[in-house]
């Protein structure tokens, strides 16, 4: 017994540096996710991007059909990357609408007019202000909200081919 | 840099729009920018009313304050939203001045964002069963040690 006592702190050393040497190997999860998903999307009334195109609010949700909102700016650089596929989700007949993160409509127009227009609606959150109250951590990010309009699912980070299959899934399972 | 930290770090970078010639180069760039460090510069909107000017009364402002020390800035981990000089940060460090101006209390706009981005979003960690270790170990380890001391003491009375 007075054996095993003497050993302890060195045993209790030996898991300390086995947790120490776990968490600086094991590749960190960085990513924050919504806690907002199984919530309704709260309620909010966003101004135009783009003059002459309809802005997004709440209140275009739950409407019976489900739809997918997309959070992304002219500066964010993944936005680029995605947007072909935000295309291909628009003619696979998605409904997408936008929510632009601290952007210029001058900017916003230069932005579709380059990369391609998957949008149906666009919001313009100058603030971040909707962005906070979805729980959303950066650009790009895109949302799948029911024909209730509860959040359903998250995609955090550019959409790239591997995930088309996810968020189709997530549309048609919000049905 | 692990997977996790590029991902992140990726899609909150800002690249010069002239720069950004084809979607090629805007490829190469995203995969070369995951391989830097963060730098600031996102938006080129200036800083929300609020996020960098402080509210007219003091007792206010001090409330807003004590609480954006403890509230963990999204973007760049590890930093508060009082210390980061993050685009996003700045939004939140105006959210609050605007909810504590309204008169709204700093607990109450701490839950409706751990509402939002849960427990990690707070320095100031509720207690809950998986937060009791953290207030536990302390006197865990100190019990422990006594316990393992207590021979020692009583050698050295005799």
């Amino acid at each position: 017994m007075k054996r095993l006592v003497l050993w302890a702190p060195l045993a209790v050393f030996a898991i300390f540096l086995a947790v120490v040497a776990i968490g600086l190997y094991a590749p960190s999860d960085r990513v924050i996710r919504s806690q907002m998903i199984g919530r309704p999307l709260p309620a909010f009334a966003l101004p135009e991007a783009l003059p002459g195109r309809r802005a997004v609010s709440s209140r275009d949700f739950a409407t019976g059909q489900p739809r997918v909102l997309n959070i992304f700016a002219s500066w964010c650089v993944p936005c680029i990357a995605e947007a072909p596929l935000l295309l291909d989700l628009k003619a696979r007949g998605v409904p997408i609408d936008a929510v632009a993160i601290r952007d210029r409509p001058q900017d916003i127009a230069r932005f579709l007019a380059r990369w391609g227009d998957p949008y149906r609606n666009i919001g313009l959150d100058a603030d971040s202000r909707v962005q906070l109250s979805i729980g959303s951590s950066g650009v790009p990010e895109t949302f799948v909200i029911d024909g209730e309009g509860i959040i359903r699912h998250q995609h955090i980070g550019a959409i790239t081919e591997g995930d088309i299959d996810e968020i189709l899934a997530a549309y048609e399972a919000a049905r | 840099m692990t997977h996790g930290l590029h991902s992140s770090s990726v899609r909150r970078r800002h690249v010069p729009r002239e720069n950004v010639r084809t979607v090629r180069f805007g490829l190469l760039a995203a995969f070369a920018l995951s391989f830097a460090m963060p730098v600031e510069a996102d938006s080129l909107l200036p800083p929300a009313e609020y996020a960098d000017q402080q509210l007219s009364d003091p007792r206010q402002e001090a409330e807003a304050k004590a609480l954006m020390e403890t509230v963990r800035c999204l973007v760049c981990q590890g930093q508060s939203i009082a210390d980061s000089d993050a685009d996003m940060a700045g939004d939140m460090r105006a959210l609050i001045r605007r909810r504590i101006e309204a008169g709204e209390k700093p607990e109450d706009i701490r839950r409706w964002l751990v509402e939002r981005y849960g427990n990690w979003v707070t320095y100031d960690p509720p207690l809950e069963p998986v937060t009791w270790p953290l207030l536990l170990a302390p006197i865990l380890f100190l019990a422990g040690g006594a316990w393992l001391a207590r021979k020692r003491f009583r050698r050295r009375r005799r």
